[in-house]
């Protein structure tokens, strides 16, 4: 790159609204969140009306804040990158059309990113990708393992077949009576315990690399059951830590197989999941012992956000990939190549 | 003075461009198409069609609703990003009132009407008084039964406008006798030409990043949660 390329990013696929401006495809200039936690966790949830009309609220405010924290004017931008799918259509559509109005109105070519490609790519803000390369896509959405032989080529190897990690997380933490969004409870809840109640893994076919949550979530059930149908009582701590353990046994294996079937060079975890500390840990443990270089962006990169969508349009746009005015929501969006 | 006008607020969609009180170019449809997939692009092929270039304009008019929630959203997503990023002031109109401006000069009221479906409609009630519109009841979602009880008693003729009359035709026709006028099918649509009037007739401008649709009616999710917290609160 002769000339530095700046992308402003835009993210609304569930309950944050979010836009940024990266440089280059890898330096963060700015990244500007507005998250809608306090008000969707009444409805111990995210009800996709009520965050399509926090996203209209907050839309303008946030790009503006991104242009002003990065001392850029539309004139300096390169393009426009924003989440296309997969998410909450109504919310999507929110993203979409304020990129393609602002893209339109400043003479930008617009670009529509996949959110899991975006999550991904969360890790090039932190360190180069080195192909081939391992992603653990771990979110309340999804769960998958993907190999990418280079930049914007993917092969998804494994996914769930039914509920993902984080959706596991909220009903266990919802039959736990923790309060919404329950992963970073259930995660405090397990470091702490000093004992854990021993549940089942899912392992699936031995070759398999695709997961199976929702088995284990009514283990924890009938457990709950259970004890309380004998007049004991659940402790929380036990029954997050097991259920932990079970995730993080499960993740950690396939990905640890993975990553040698394939011979890659990185492993990277991406997703809100991946800011778990316990599935932090375990995944640390086994690719130190392995010496093979392994990845978690921050907290603050693992959540949505739209630097993330900026880092995975900016490949897509030196790529020459662009999207038109006549961009929709595509809420069931699958990952697609966009470098074959 | 140029003027962009949007409406996406129900099924139909327009757009118009208006310099110095002349329409340049209007675009009126009304076709079951996510206006996600049409809005933009005839948004982009009006202002090639009038040689202009978005800076070129000085003012933008919206339909804020009622309506579809999504459609709604659309177009007020739309013309907050253009109002703000071009500097440009906003004004938002009521949907139901750009309906109403389809039947100026009918003595007697104008009543719009948007289905909200289950025997549901979104409607006002407007006269048109010394050359302009005003407002008689408040827009809002009723049960149509309920509506047509209160235009009835009011013994006037009322002027039914909009696309969706018809799924109600027979029911107006009822309750309201001879007093029910069904507008003809030219005047239905909304048109974006009239939203643009009426913001510069009587429009307020908004703050652009504060605005936000005028839904008329809270998300379900948010009037069960308040059920429950009386509820709690009856029982505590
Ligand atoms: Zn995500």
């Amino acid at each position: 790159m002769d000339k530095d390329m700046y992308i402003l990013g835009i993210e609304t696929s569930c309950d944050e609204t979010a836009a940024s401006v990266v440089k280059n495809g890898h330096e963060i200039v700015s990244n500007v969140v507005a998250s809608q936690i306090q008000s969707q966790q009444r409805f111990g949830g995210v009800v996709p009306e009520i965050a399509s009309r926090h996203h209209v609220e907050q839309i303008t405010l946030v790009i503006e804040e991104a242009l002003a924290e990065a001392n850029l004017a539309p004139s300096d931008l390169d393009a426009v990158a924003v989440t296309e799918g997969p998410g909450l259509v109504g919310a999507l559509l929110i993203g979409i059309n304020a990129a393609k109005a602002f893209a339109f109105a400043n003479g930008l070519p617009i670009v529509g990113v996949h959110h899991i490609a975006g999550h991904i790519y969360a890790n090039q803000l932190m360190q180069p990708m080195e192909f081939p390369l391992l992603a653990l896509i771990v979110s309340g959405g999804h769960t998958e393992l993907v190999l990418m032989e280079k930049h914007g080529s993917f092969k998804l190897i494994g996914e769930t077949r039914d509920d993902a990690a984080g959706e596991a997380y909220d009903k266990v933490a919802r039959v736990l009576g923790l309060p919404y969004p329950g992963g970073p409870h259930i995660d405090k809840l397990a470091l702490e315990s000093d004992e854990a109640v021993d549940f089942p893994r899912a392992w699936l076919e031995p070759d398999s690399y695709d997961f199976s949550f929702s088995g284990l979530k009514s283990a924890v059930i009938n457990y709950k059951h259970n004890i309380e149908q004998k007049g004991g009582e659940v402790n929380p701590s036990h029954v997050a830590a097991g259920f932990q353990q079970s995730v993080v046994d499960v993740l950690t294996e396939k990905t640890s197989r993975a990553a040698k079937e394939y011979g890659v060079k990185q492993v990277i975890a991406a997703g809100g999941v991946a800011a778990n500390k316990g599935l932090r840990a375990s995944l640390d443990a086994v690719f130190e012992k392995e010496g093979l270089p392994f990845y978690v962006p921050p907290i603050s990169l693992c959540t949505d956000n739209a630097a993330m969508i900026a880092a995975a349009g900016t490949s897509m746009f030196v790529s020459g990939k662009r999207g038109t005015m006549e961009m929709n929501g595509r809420p069931g969006m699958e990952l697609v190549s966009w470098n074959d | 003075m140029i003027w962009l006008g949007i409406d996406t607020a129900n099924m139909p969609l327009s757009v118009a461009i208006v310099k110095d009180g002349t329409i340049l170019a209007e675009v009126n449809s009304s076709m079951a198409v996510n206006h996600s997939l049409r809005a933009m692009p005839v948004i982009e092929e009006l202002f090639a069609t009038v040689q202009l270039q978005p800076k070129d304009i000085d003012a933008i008019a919206v339909s804020e609703g009622p309506g579809s929630y999504t459609g709604v959203r659309i177009g007020v997503t739309i013309a907050k990003t253009l109002a703000w990023t071009l500097k440009k002031p906003l004004f938002g109109v009521s949907s139901l009132k750009v309906l109403a401006a389809n039947a100026v000069y009918f003595d007697g009221l104008i009543c719009p009407i948007v289905d909200a479906r289950r025997n549901n409609v979104y409607a006002g009630v407007y006269e048109f008084v010394d050359g302009g519109l005003t407002a008689i009841a408040e827009d809002g979602h009723f049960a149509i039964e309920n509506l047509l009880d209160v235009l009835a008693s009011k013994e006037r003729p009322v002027l039914f406008v909009g696309k969706d009359v018809a799924m109600h035709e027979e029911l107006m026709k009822e309750r309201l006798k001879e007093n029910a006028v069904i507008a003809p099918f030219p005047l239905q649509l909304p048109r974006a030409s009239s939203l643009i009037f009426i913001a510069q007739q009587s429009g307020q401008e908004e703050n652009t990043h504060a605005f936000t649709p005028e839904y008329r009616r809270i998300a379900e999710a948010e009037a069960n949660w308040l059920m429950q917290q009386r509820k709690d609160q009856d029982n505590e």
